[in-house]
C-alpha cells in the first residue's frame, strides 16, 4: 500500500464544491481516499491544492504533429531539454519532441492531455508517440466529419449504421471521442476545393456540412459516447465567420437532451471573427458568447492566442492553403485517403498587427463574456494559437485585469480602439480556474475520476506556490505566472513527478478509448464493412486495426450503446 | 501447412501488405502477390551461405566465434570506451528497434544517423527549407489522372507501385488503365524480340526507341489517367509510359525550373531546355495545369544528382505553384522498407530526422556537420555501431577507411562487407520475416511486420540486442562512475 497526505493546503475541487478551504487530501494506491495513516506527507500549508490539469485539445502526437517537428528544425535549436538520471532528453519550443512534452506539461501541474487529431489510418503512428509520452494520461479523437463510411451512411440517413462503423473505428483506432473538422470540406479538398458554409453540399457526396454535424451529434448519443462531438467548425480561420459557427450550434440544439451538452466547439477564437474581409475584420465574440449564455448544449474552448512564432497544424488543409498564401511561410499538406487531409504553416502572432491583436481581444473576450465557467475552457489549441507552455500567461491575464491591460498598451492602435476587451472587468477567481482548466474539461471529456479530488478520484493533484488569504492575486499577475509555471508538486496516479518544477520521477501514462458496448447485430458489422474497406483503403483491413497490446498502458471506458 | 495473410513485405517503401505466406514447419515454402524482389527474399533468407549465425569477436585480427552475452559485453565495452561513437543504419529493422537505438545513442552520448543520409536526405532538407504538399498513396489510386515519375524507375525497384496506388490501380473517381498497359507492354516485348533478332543476323546494333518527340500524344486530350515518365534515359517504367521526357544527365533543375515558369504563364525564351523542346514543355504544363490530381513521385536521380537539394527544392516548388491552379501532390519513393520509419521515430523522440547528435547531452542536428558520412571523413568518430545496413559497400573511400580502422560493431541478419570487416557480429533476425514490429511506407502510414517463422538460434532481434547492450551500458557507466 502506497499513501501520501497532502496536508493543510487550500483547496479548490469545484466539483465537489470546495473553493480554497484548508483541508487534507490522503492518497492510497493512486487514488484519493478517506484517510490514510503512517505515510509521506507533503505540507502544502500556504499553498494552493487543485486537481491535475486537464487539456481537452492539444496536438502533442501523431503523424501531422511529427511532420511539424520534422518542419521546423529553427523551432528546436534554441529550445533544448539536457538528458537528467530521471529524464529523457529533447528538444521544445512550439513543438517539442514527446519526452519533453510529458515533462514540460507535468511542471506546470497538467497531467491529463488529448489529441484531439487522429487520421485512422495513421492511429498506430499516433499511439506509438502517445506511448512515448510520459507521465500523462491521454487519448485521441479519430477525424470523422469527412470520411467517406460516415458520409455515405449519413447521406443515406443510415444512423444507426453509421453508430456501428464509429463504434467499429473507435475499438480499430483506439479513439476516444468523434472530431469534426470542417465537416465535408476536407473532402473537398481531395480535388482542392472546400466547402463555402454549412449548407454548401460537399462535392461527389450529396451531403451538406449540417447534415454531416446532426447526423455525427445522433450518433455520438446513439453511443452514448463520454464526450460530445468535437467540432472545428466550417470556415474557420475567416472573416465573418462568426456566423456559420452559429449556425452550427443551432444545428444541434434541437437534438439536445435534456440541455444536456451535446457539442463543443473547439479552438472557437478562430471561429469567432466578423467583419467581410481582413480591412474590416472585428469580433464576433459578443454573438457567440450571447448564444453560449442563453443555451446549454454548447461548450467551447478558447484557442487563445498568445504573441510569439508558433507553428500552426490542423487537419483543415484548405484553411492551411490561405495560410500559406497569406504568409508565404513553409507550407505542409497531407491528405489521407477516405478520411481526411492536414496542413502545417509557421506563424508568427505579432502584437502590432491588427488582424493578430484582435484575435488575442477575441479569445478573452469569450472567457470573460461566457459567465458559467463550465462551459468555456482555456487551451491555446497548441501549437495553433501557441505552445501549451502559455497557460500560465493566459491564467494571469483571466485573473488579473492589470494583466490585460499591459498588454492591451502594446497592441495595435487600431485594434485596441476597436476592442471590446477593455470595456469588460470581470476577473477569474482561481475557483473559476481550476473549473476552466481542470473540472470543466474533465466533465465534458466525461472522465469521472479526473478533474476532482473526491474519494475514488485519480490522485492525479497540484501544488501550487500560491497563497489565496496572503496575496491579491489580481494586482499581481507575474506571482500567478510564476506559480502556474513551476508547480510546487505535481502527483500522478499517487506519486510525486514534479517539486518545484523539477521532474522527479517519470511515470506511464494510461491512454484512454472508448470501448462501446451495444446489440451484437450493431457490433457484428466486420465482414461487410471489411469488403468495402479492402476497395476503399491501399491497406488490407487486418494491418488497419491497432491491437490493445500497441499502447503501453491502454485504458479502455467501457460506455453502453442505446442502440 | 499454414498459409499466413496481409503479410507486410520486408523489401521497399511500397510496403505491400496483401502478401500471403505459406510456411511449414518454421520453413517459408510459398510466398504470394510478391514481386520478383521479394519473392527471392521469400525463399533465400534462411540460406545459410548469406547468413550471419554466430556472434563472433575479432581476435588477433580474426574473427572468432563467441557466446552470445560475451559479444554484447565487448559492444558495450567498446561504445562505453569512445568517446563519439556513430550509430548508423535503421532503415532495414523496425521502429522498436529504432526506438532503441536513439536511447542507446543518447546514454553514450553518440551520433544517430539513418541511412537517409546517402538518399533522401536532401528531400527532408528541402521539405525543412519550403515544406511540401503530400497526400497517402490511396489518395493518388482513387483521385489522380496524372502521375508522373521523375528520376525513378517503380518497374525495376518498386515493382509493385504502379499496380498498387497508381496507373494500374483501381479507385473511386479514376480507373484502372491496366489493360491498356498490358498490350502496350506486350507491344514493347515484341518490339524488342525482333530487334534482338535482327541484331544477330544482321550483326549491328538496333536502332534506339524513340525518345520524346516535340509534341504530346493527341490522346493527351482524353480524361483517362495519363503516365509520364522523366529520366535521363529509358528506363523499364519509361517504355510502359504514355509519354517519355529525357532529360540530359544534371539537368533536371533545369527543367523543372523551366516548368515553373511554364505553369505561372511565364515565357521561355529558348528552344530548349535540358535537351527537351519548349513546345513540348508548353504542352507538359498545360496538362499539369489542366489535371484534376496531380502527382509527382521523385526518386534518387534527383535527390544525388548535380544539385541536390536544389533539385527538391524547385520540384516542391513546382507543385506548391500547381496548387494555385488544381490539385498536386508530390512525393518521395523511399527505397527501403523502413527508412521513413527511421525519420518518424528519431523525429518524434528528438525533433530531427536523422544525424543527431547527443555528446552534448541534447540533441544537436547540423547535416554536414553531424551526419554520418562527414563525421568518418574528417575521422571524428572513434567507434561505430551498423545496424541493418552496409556502409563498407556505399560510403565513400575515405569514410569507409575511418570508419573499419576504429572499433565497429554489426548488427545484421546477412554477411556484408560490413560486418567482413567488424570487430564484433552480432547475428539478428529478419524483421517481417523472424520478427515483428512496425514499419511506415513511403507516405508515413504505418503497418505492422509480422513474424512469420522463429528465428535461428542465437539470432535475436535488433531490438533485443540494443536493448541488452544498453542495459550493459548503464551498468558499466554506473560501475565507472560516469553520470
Amino acid at each position: 500500500m502506497k499513501g501520501l497526505l497532502v496536508k493543510d493546503g487550500f483547496v479548490f475541487d469545484p466539483m465537489n464544491n470546495v473553493a480554497g478551504e484548508k483541508m487534507d487530501i490522503a492518497i492510497c494506491n493512486g487514488k484519493i481516499v478517506e484517510k490514510i495513516d503512517n505515510c509521506g506527507v507533503i505540507d502544502a500549508s500556504g499553498m494552493t491544492v487543485m486537481p491535475g490539469g486537464v487539456d481537452l485539445h492539444s496536438h502533442i502526437a501523431g503523424s501531422k504533429v511529427n511532420s511539424g517537428r520534422l518542419l521546423r528544425p529553427e523551432d528546436h535549436y534554441k529550445d533544448v531539454e539536457r538528458k537528467t538520471p530521471v529524464t529523457r532528453s529533447g528538444v521544445g519550443y512550439s513543438i517539442p519532441s514527446t519526452f519533453t512534452t510529458g515533462y514540460r506539461y507535468a511542471r506546470m501541474g497538467w497531467t491529463t492531455v488529448m489529441d484531439p487529431a487522429m487520421a485512422p489510418l495513421k492511429a498506430k503512428h499516433t499511439h506509438e508517440e502517445l506511448n512515448d509520452t510520459p507521465i500523462l494520461d491521454k487519448g485521441s479523437y479519430p477525424l470523422l466529419g469527412s470520411n467517406w463510411f460516415v458520409l455515405e451512411h449519413l447521406r443515406a440517413k443510415e444512423y444507426k449504421d453509421a453508430a456501428a462503423y464509429v463504434a467499429w473505428i473507435m475499438r480499430a483506432t483506439k479513439g476516444y471521442a468523434i472530431k469534426l473538422v470542417n465537416p465535408g470540406g476536407l473532402e473537398a479538398w481531395g480535388f482542392g476545393r472546400n466547402v463555402r458554409d454549412i449548407d454548401d453540399p460537399v462535392p461527389n457526396f450529396d451531403i451538406t456540412p449540417r447534415e454531416i454535424i446532426q447526423g455525427l451529434c445522433k450518433v455520438n448519443q446513439l453511443l452514448s459516447m463520454p464526450h460530445t462531438i468535437h467540432v472545428h467548425t466550417n470556415n474557420l480561420g475567416k472573416p465573418g465567420n462568426y456566423t456559420a459557427t452559429l449556425e452550427t450550434m443551432k444545428s444541434v440544439e434541437n437534438l439536445a437532451n435534456n440541455g444536456k451538452p451535446n457539442i463543443h466547439l473547439t479552438h472557437c477564437q478562430f471561429s469567432a471573427f466578423a467583419g467581410e474581409d481582413w480591412r474590416s475584420f472585428r469580433s464576433g465574440s459578443e454573438e457567440i458568447a450571447k448564444y453560449v449564455n442563453d443555451h446549454t448544449h454548447v461548450t467551447l474552448d478558447l484557442g487563445q492566442i498568445v504573441f510569439t512564432n508558433t507553428t500552426t497544424m490542423t487537419a483543415d488543409g484548405p484553411f492551411q492553403f490561405i495560410l500559406y498564401q497569406m504568409t508565404g511561410n513553409k507550407w505542409v499538406n497531407n491528405d489521407v485517403e477516405i478520411e481526411t487531409s492536414s496542413g502545417i504553416v509557421p506563424f508568427q502572432y505579432k502584437r502590432k498587427n491588427y488582424v493578430h491583436a484582435i484575435q488575442w481581444t477575441i479569445g478573452l473576450e469569450l472567457a470573460l463574456q461566457i459567465r458559467d465557467p463550465w462551459k468555456v475552457f482555456i487551451t491555446t489549441d497548441h501549437p495553433n494559437a501557441g505552445p501549451f507552455t502559455a497557460y500560465p500567461r493566459i491564467v494571469a491575464w483571466l485573473m488579473s485585469r492589470k494583466a490585460r491591460d499591459e498588454i492591451m498598451k502594446k497592441i495595435n492602435k487600431k485594434a485596441r480602439a476597436r476592442a471590446l476587451l477593455p470595456s469588460i472587468d470581470r476577473e477569474y477567481t482561481l475557483d473559476e480556474i481550476a473549473i476552466a482548466t481542470r473540472a470543466g474539461q474533465a466533465k465534458i471529456l466525461g472522465l469521472e475520476n479526473k478533474g476532482h479530488l473526491g474519494m475514488g478520484a485519480d490522485a492525479d493533484i497540484a501544488i501550487y506556490n500560491i497563497n489565496p488569504e496572503k496575496k491579491d492575486l489580481a494586482s499581481n499577475p507575474k506571482a500567478i505566472r510564476r506559480a502556474f509555471s513551476n508547480a510546487a508538486y505535481t502527483i500522478k496516479a499517487g506519486e510525486i513527478v514534479v517539486k518545484d518544477g523539477e521532474i522527479t520521477k517519470s511515470v506511464v501514462g494510461r491512454t484512454y478509448w472508448t470501448n462501446v458496448k451495444a446489440s451484437p447485430s450493431l457490433l457484428e458489422i466486420e465482414p461487410e464493412l471489411q469488403e468495402v474497406f479492402e476497395e476503399y483503403y491501399t491497406v488490407k483491413f487486418d494491418n488497419y486495426i491497432v491491437p490493445n497490446h500497441h499502447l503501453s498502458a491502454a485504458n479502455p471506458i467501457t460506455v453502453e450503446g442505446r442502440v | 501447412m499454414n498459409v499466413i495473410r496481409n503479410v507486410t513485405c520486408p523489401i521497399c517503401g511500397t510496403l505491400c501488405d496483401d502478401l500471403e505466406v505459406t510456411v511449414k514447419d518454421n520453413v517459408i515454402v510459398d510466398a504470394a502477390n510478391t514481386c520478383a524482389i521479394s519473392d527471392a527474399k521469400f525463399m533465400n533468407y534462411s540460406n545459410p551461405k548469406h547468413r550471419n549465425l554466430t556472434p563472433l569477436v575479432r581476435k588477433n585480427g580474426e574473427l572468432r566465434e563467441t557466446s552470445l552475452e560475451e559479444a554484447i559485453k565487448k559492444s558495450a565495452e567498446i561504445l562505453v570506451d569512445a568517446s563519439y561513437p556513430i550509430l548508423y543504419g535503421w532503415s532495414c529493422t523496425s521502429c522498436e528497434a529504432i526506438s532503441a537505438g536513439v536511447e542507446l545513442a543518447e546514454e553514450i552520448g553518440g551520433v544517430i544517423d539513418n541511412t537517409s543520409t546517402v538518399c533522401h536526405g536532401p528531400s527532408i532538407l528541402s521539405i525543412q527549407n519550403v515544406g511540401i504538399p503530400t497526400s497517402t498513396l490511396g489518395q493518388i489510386r482513387h483521385r489522380a489522372d496524372l502521375i508522373i515519375y521523375w528520376a525513378s524507375d517503380p518497374y525495376s525497384a518498386h515493382p509493385r507501385h504502379m499496380e498498387r496506388y497508381t496507373a494500374f490501380s483501381n479507385g473511386r473517381f479514376q480507373k484502372s488503365e491496366w489493360a491498356h498497359y498490358v498490350a502496350r507492354l506486350r507491344g514493347i516485348l515484341g518490339k524488342k524480340r525482333l530487334s534482338r533478332a535482327s541484331e544477330l543476323v544482321l550483326m549491328k546494333e538496333a536502332e534506339l526507341p524513340v525518345v520524346s518527340g516535340g509534341k504530346l500524344p493527341p490522346k493527351f486530350e482524353t480524361d483517362k489517367r495519363k503516365l509520364i515518365v522523366v529520366d535521363v534515359r529509358k528506363t523499364r517504367s519509361a517504355e510502359l509510359a504514355d509519354f517519355f521526357i529525357q532529360v540530359e544527365p544534371n539537368k533536371d533543375f533545369e527543367l523543372i525550373q523551366a516548368l515553373r515558369l511554364l505553369v505561372r504563364d511565364e515565357e521561355v525564351e529558348t528552344d530548349q531546355v535540358a535537351g527537351v523542346p519548349v513546345s513540348l514543355l508548353e504542352d507538359v504544363a498545360d496538362t499539369m495545369i489542366g489535371c484534376d490530381f496531380g502527382v509527382l513521385f521523385f526518386g534518387v536521380g534527383l535527390t544525388m544528382s548535380s544539385g541536390k537539394l536544389q533539385n527538391i527544392d524547385a520540384a516542391i516548388a513546382l507543385t506548391r505553384d500547381l496548387n494555385y491552379r488544381t490539385k498536386f501532390v508530390i512525393m518521395p519513393m523511399r527505397g527501403h522498407f523502413n527508412v521513413a520509419g527511421a525519420n518518424i521515430v528519431s523525429t518524434w523522440q528528438t525533433g530531427y530526422p536523422f544525424a543527431v547528435d547527443f555528446s552534448q547531452g541534447y540533441p544537436r542536428y547540423n547535416p554536414g556537420e553531424t551526419s554520418a558520412v562527414d563525421i568518418l571523413s574528417r575521422d571524428e568518430a572513434d567507434a561505430s555501431l551498423i545496424v541493418a545496413s552496409d556502409p563498407v559497400s556505399n560510403f565513400p573511400r575515405r569514410a569507409v577507411e575511418n570508419l573499419v580502422k576504429n572499433p565497429l560493431i554489426a548488427i545484421d541478419p546477412v554477411v556484408s562487407p560490413t560486418t567482413a570487416m567488424a570487430d564484433v557480429v552480432l547475428p539478428s533476425a529478419f524483421v517481417g520475416i523472424e520478427e515483428g514490429g512496425t514499419a511506415y511506407r513511403m507516405d508515413r502510414v504505418p503497418l505492422p511486420m509480422k513474424k512469420l517463422v522463429d528465428p535461428p538460434q542465437n539470432c535475436l532481434s535488433d531490438r533485443e540486442i540494443l536493448q541488452r547492450i544498453l542495459h550493459h551500458v548503464k551498468r558499466l557507466r554506473a560501475q565507472r562512475g560516469i553520470a
